[in-house]
């Protein structure tokens, strides 16, 4: 089965979510600010805009918030 | 390895691994991934470029999706094909160390830890559960306000009107998060061990369900089947409601070693 865009997309943010925000963290002698909180957030935000930018929304837009 | 090269760490196994069982397993840069072993404990790490991977280029390259994207599911892959093997306790992302010395010197410091940490996830897989409300079916069994607007004015009215709306929102919001906690409950009793995690924006996936409730747990291998038919009985027996399974994930959110 190949998975839809959809669910591609979830995948990629449960995934980045785990490797972002999981694992052990050791301070290696190449240390990213990654082990903050903040980073994955800047990285997530990245991902926000990039997907937004490449994936315009398949079911139209939201229905207005009235 | 040259000046130039860093040693990049995917996750820490037993010493039971080694390159036999690691051949044909590429890494993050397309290197062969190799066992670092010390104290009982093999560490299992790739040789990477420092032109890409070194601290400046690392950080511009985590803005990058598709580099991020690439990158995250190599480090997974690797991880996960450790994982076939025997337990393993895995890095977080960009994780690196100068030279294999200093890799060692790691596992002989932590020896206790990861071996602690590799005995708690043996046997055991990370399953994701998340939620999604469907706040219109949320919302049928809230009982509706008496309608106020007989004889209000036509301001007052609205405000009537806007004050019912908000607090029949707040009864959705209040049930969702009712669910979300019992939820967790239901399917913590299964598990050895689960984190509420923060629910994921529905920008990021596209979904234009409501997410109510990202879970993930970690799961005995001989009650994954237990544990799977919680989830279905959850999702049948709440109108509304829907849970979507993931797994199994290597343990990623059941490395800390106090976790």
């Amino acid at each position: 089965m190949v998975p839809g865009d959809d669910t591609r997309r979830i995948a990629l943010v449960d995934l980045l979510d785990r490797v972002l925000g999981g694992g052990v963290v050791i301070t290696g002698e190449i240390t990213l600010s990654l082990a903050d909180v903040d980073m994955v957030r800047i990285s997530l935000r990245t991902l926000i805009a990039s997907v937004s930018a490449l994936v315009p929304d398949p079911v139209g837009p939201e229905p207005a918030d009235d | 390895m040259t000046a130039d090269d860093g040693v990049w760490l995917y996750s820490i196994t037993t010493d039971s691994i080694g390159d036999a069982q690691l051949a044909g397993v590429t890494g993050v840069a397309g290197e062969p991934v190799r066992a670092v072993a010390s104290a009982g404990l093999v560490a299992v790490v790739g040789t990477v470029s420092l032109s890409e991977f070194g601290q400046e280029p690392l950080q511009r390259n985590l803005e990058d999706l598709d580099w991020l994207a690439a990158t995250a599911r190599a480090h997974d892959a690797v991880v996960a094909a450790v994982l076939r093997h025997g337990p393993t306790v895995p890095l977080r992302l960009a994780t690196l160390y100068l030279d294999d010395d200093r890799v060692r010197l790691l596992l002989d410091e932590r020896q206790e830890e990861f071996g602690a940490t590799l005995r708690r996830v043996t046997g055991r897989s990370e399953w994701g559960v998340k939620a999604y409300g469907d706040a219109k079916a949320l919302a049928q069994n809230v009982k509706e306000e008496p309608s106020a607007t007989g004889t209000a004015g036509k301001g007052t009215a609205y405000l009537l009107r806007r004050r019912a709306e908000l607090s029949a929102q707040q009864d959705v919001e209040r049930r969702a998060a009712g669910h979300a906690d019992e939820i967790h409950s239901a399917l913590r009793g299964h598990a050895v061990d689960g984190v509420r995690r923060q629910v994921t924006d529905p920008v990021l996936t596209g979904k234009r369900a409501w997410m109510i409730f990202n879970g993930t747990y970690l799961v005995d291998n001989s009650r994954v089947d237990d544990f799977a038919a919680l989830v279905s009985a959850l999702d049948t027996e709440r109108p509304g409601i829907t849970l979507d399974l993931t797994g199994p994930w290597p343990p990623y959110s059941f490395a800390g070693i106090d976790g």
